[in-house]
C-alpha cells in the first residue's frame, strides 16, 4: 500500500499510523474483502437454517418412510411407502385429516370476522395516540402461557361452568368437543389475524375512504368495494398464521376437545403411547403438504409480501 | 335545485373548527358565486384545506354553517352533498382500473351499464386520457393520475368541484400546462371550482376571485388584480407577490404621508429620465442584484431607510453586466398612485421584519 507520503512525525511509515490499532486494521481489511464480510455475517444463521431447520425437515420425510417392527418395537430403517398407504386407505385418517382442515378453516374464518372490525377500529377510528396502546393490548395475551389460557377455557367451558351459566344453565353451552376446540383456537390465534390486517389498514390512505364517500358511497359500500379488496392480501397473510397454527395444534384439542381427534393429537399419540415414530412422521407430513399447497395457492394474491 | 340565480353556490357563515386546543379555522364568512373559479390561497396551516374539507363534509365544523346553493348541509355526510373533491394525493382506488375508478360514482348512483360506460369514456376523453381506461392507476404518471381524479369527480356532474392542491405534486412544466387545461375545462363544464393552493402565482393566473387565508381567517377576498394591486393587509402584500413596504419614517420622507404603503417591484423604474409630476422619486444604493433570466431583481437600500425590490425586464441587460452594479447609487421612480396604502397591522411591523419581507 504505497500511499503518497504526508510528512508526519519522523519515522512513522504512512501505512502504520500509530493511531490505527489492530481492530481498525481488521475493519479496514474486511472493508476491502466483501466476500469474507458476507461469510462472517451469514455463517451462523445459514448453519442454523441448514442443520436445524432443513435437516429436521429432511429427517421427518426420511423417517416417514421407515416402519416399526410390531413385535420388538424397533425402527426398521427400510424405505417403504407402507405408512402413506395406511394413511391413504384407512378411512379414519382421511376423516381426521378432513376434520383438521375443517377446524383450521373454521378458526380462520372466525378470526377474520372478529379481526376485521377490531383492526378497522384500531387503524382508522381510534385516535393515533391510542393506537400504540391498542396494539400492546392485542399483543399482551401472547405473553401469557398457552397452557394457562387453554386451561382457563377448560374452566370456562366446564359442565355447569361460566359459559353454561351465561347461556342458561348446565349443559346449554358447547361443552368439550370440536366446537370448543374451534372457539379456543380462534381465541388463541386472534392476534395473528388482527396484526396483519391492522398493518394493511394503516397503509390504506384515509383519502381513499373519503373519496368513496365523496362519490356518494355509504359506509357499507365503501367497506365492501374499497377497504376489503385492498386488504385481502393482509387477511390472507393473517390466515396463513391462523390456519397453520390450528393445523398443527395438539394441546388445545386435548384440553377442551373431549374425544375429538385431529392430526396433531394423532401424531402425539403415535410418538407417545403407540411408540410409532415413523408413522407419526408420516402423519406430520400431511399438514406440511397442506400448508405448502395453501402457500402456493395464495402466492399470487400478494399475501406473501404482507408477512 | 330551485335556488335563484343570485344564490351563491357555496356560502360559509361564521365557520369555525378547533382540533383540541388549536383553532384551525377561526371564523370564516365567504360566498362563492355559481360558475366561479375560486382560489383559497394561504401558507400551510392557514386553515384553507380545513375549510375545503368542511365544505366537502369530511370535517364537522365546531361552529357555523355551510350552505350549498342555499341549502344548509352542515350536518350532512359527504355522500349526501352535491360536491366532489379532487384530492391532493388523488386517492385513486388502486385495485380498480382507470375506467372503473371513473365509473365508481356512477355505479353508486345506479346508472345503467351502457350509460355508465359512455359517460366514463366521455369524461376520460375530456381530460385527454382516452385509451388508458384499462390501465391501473399505478401504471400512470403523476399528471395522468391527476386527470383521472378530475374525470372521476366531474363525471357525476357535481354542483361544486373542490380541488385540494391538485397541482402540488406535479413538476413545474406539467403544472403550468395543467393550469391552462384546468381553466379551460372549468369554462367548458361551467361547474363552480373551489381550489386550494399555497402558490400565489397559481391562484392569480387561474382564478376569478381569490381569498387569502392567514391564521384561520380570511385576510382579503377579491379578484387577482385587486388582491395583487391593492393588498388589504401587510400579510397579503407579502404573501401575494413580493412585498415592498414603506412605513414610518421612510414613508414620511419618501411619500410625505403617514402609514404603511406597498409598491410592487415591477412598477418601479430604475434611473432613466427624471421623475415627472405624477411620479414619486427616491434615492438609494443597490445592495443586491439577482439575475433571473427574463428579469433582474435589484434590492435597493433607500437613503430614507427602507429597502425596496425593483424588478426590471432584461431588455438590454445581460448577466455579465449586473454583478458590477452592486453598491452603485441609483434613483428610483414610480407613479404616485402605485404606492398603495396598506391598513396598518394591529402590531406595527418592526423595520427589520420589513426588510425580511422584501427579500422574498
Amino acid at each position: 500500500m504505497a500511499t503518497p507520503t504526508l510528512d508526519r512525525s519522523a519515522g512513522a511509515a504512512p501505512a502504520e499510523d500509530p493511531a490505527r490499532g489492530p481492530v481498525r486494521r481488521l475493519s479496514a481489511w474486511l472493508h476491502r474483502h466483501a466476500g469474507v464480510r458476507l461469510a462472517a455475517l451469514l455463517a451462523a444463521p445459514l448453519f442454523w437454517l441448514v442443520v436445524a431447520y432443513l435437516g429436521a425437515l429432511a429427517v421427518l420425510f426420511v423417517s416417514a418412510l421407515w416402519t416399526v417392527n410390531g413385535f420388538t418395537g424397533e425402527v426398521v430403517r427400510q424405505p417403504t411407502l407402507t405408512n402413506f398407504r395406511t394413511i391413504a386407505t384407512d378411512e379414519v385418517y382421511r376423516t381426521v385429516a378432513l376434520r383438521s382442515v375443517g377446524t383450521a378453516a373454521a378458526v380462520t374464518v372466525l378470526d377474520a370476522l372478529v379481526a376485521l372490525p377490531m383492526a378497522f377500529y384500531m387503524a382508522k377510528v381510534a385516535r393515533p395516540r391510542y393506537r400504540r396502546w391498542l396494539v400492546v393490548a392485542i399483543l399482551t395475551p401472547l405473553w401469557a402461557s398457552y397452557l394457562v389460557k387453554a386451561y382457563a377455557w377448560r374452566v370456562l367451558l366446564a359442565n355447569g361452568g361460566p359459559v353454561d351459566w351465561l347461556l342458561g344453565g348446565p349443559g346449554s353451552g358447547p361443552g368439550y368437543g370440536l366446537t370448543a376446540t374451534v372457539l379456543v383456537l380462534a381465541y388463541l390465534w386472534l392476534p395473528y389475524m388482527i396484526l396483519p390486517i391492522y398493518a394493511g389498514l394503516e397503509r390504506l390512505p384515509d383519502s381513499l375512504l373519503e373519496a368513496s364517500a365523496d362519490l356518494g358511497a355509504r359506509a357499507g359500500r365503501t367497506f365492501r368495494k374499497v377497504v376489503l379488496p385492498v386488504i385481502v392480501p393482509s387477511v390472507i397473510a393473517g390466515s396463513i398464521f391462523t390456519f397453520s397454527l390450528s393445523l398443527g395444534d395438539y394441546i388445545t384439542v386435548q384440553i377442551v376437545g373431549g374425544k375429538t381427534q385431529l392430526i396433531g393429537n394423532l401424531v402425539y399419540a403415535n410418538i407417545g403411547a403407540a411408540n410409532n415414530l415413523p408413522f407419526a412422521a408420516a402423519l406430520a407430513t400431511i399438514p406440511v403438504l397442506i400448508m405448502v399447497g395453501y402457500l402456493v395457492a395464495v402466492r399470487r394474491s400478494g399475501a406473501l409480501e404482507e408477512l | 335545485m330551485s335556488a335563484g340565480p343570485a344564490t351563491p353556490a357555496v356560502a360559509l357563515r361564521g365557520l369555525r373548527k378547533s382540533f383540541g386546543a388549536v383553532e384551525a379555522v377561526a371564523g370564516v364568512d365567504l360566498e362563492i358565486a355559481d360558475g366561479e373559479f375560486f382560489a383559497m390561497l394561504g401558507p400551510s396551516g392557514s386553515g384553507k384545506t380545513t375549510v375545503l374539507r368542511m365544505i366537502a363534509g369530511f370535517e364537522p365544523p365546531t361552529a357555523g354553517t355551510v350552505l350549498l346553493s342555499g341549502r344548509d348541509v352542515t350536518r350532512l355526510a359527504p355522500f349526501e352533498r352535491d360536491v366532489n373533491t379532487v384530492f391532493q394525493d388523488y386517492a385513486l382506488f388502486p385495485h380498480l382500473t382507470v375506467r372503473q375508478n371513473v365509473e365508481y360514482g356512477l355505479r353508486v348512483r345506479k346508472v345503467g351499464r351502457a350509460e355508465r360506460r359512455a359517460r366514463a369514456d366521455e369524461a376520460l376523453r375530456d381530460v385527454r386520457l382516452d385509451g388508458l381506461g384499462d390501465r391501473r392507476p399505478a401504471a400512470l404518471s403523476g399528471g395522468q393520475r391527476q386527470r383521472v381524479a378530475l374525470a372521476r369527480a366531474l363525471v357525476v356532474r357535481p354542483k361544486v368541484l373542490l380541488l385540494d392542491e391538485p397541482l402540488g405534486a406535479l413538476d413545474l412544466k406539467l403544472r403550468e400546462q395543467m393550469q391552462v387545461e384546468l381553466k379551460a375545462l372549468q369554462r367548458e363544464v361551467g361547474i363552480t371550482f373551489v381550489f386550494v393552493t399555497h402558490d400565489q402565482e397559481e391562484a392569480l393566473t387561474m382564478s376569478d376571485r381569490v381569498a387569502v387565508f392567514t391564521e384561520g381567517r380570511i385576510a382579503q377576498v377579491g379578484t387577482p388584480a385587486e388582491v395583487y394591486e391593492r393588498p388589504a393587509t401587510p400579510f397579503v402584500a407579502g404573501f401575494v407577490g413580493t412585498s415592498n413596504l414603506l412605513s414610518g419614517d421612510a414613508a414620511r420622507v419618501v411619500l410625505g404621508r403617514d402609514g404603511t404603503f406597498s409598491v410592487r417591484p415591477e412598477k418601479i423604474r430604475l434611473d432613466g429620465p427624471a421623475a415627472s409630476a405624477e411620479e414619486t422619486a427616491a434615492a438609494g444604493r443597490i445592495a443586491e442584484v439577482v439575475y433571473a433570466g427574463a428579469t433582474t431583481r435589484f434590492v435597493v437600500d433607500l437613503d430614507a431607510g427602507a429597502r425596496l425590490v425593483v424588478m426590471q425586464q432584461n431588455l438590454t441587460t445581460s448577466s455579465a453586466d449586473v454583478a458590477a452594479l452592486r453598491g452603485t447609487p441609483v434613483r428610483l421612480a414610480w407613479r404616485t398612485e402605485h404606492a398603495v396604502a396598506v391598513p396598518d397591522p394591529v402590531v406595527p411591523t418592526p423595520r427589520d421584519k420589513e426588510s425580511a419581507h422584501a427579500y422574498r
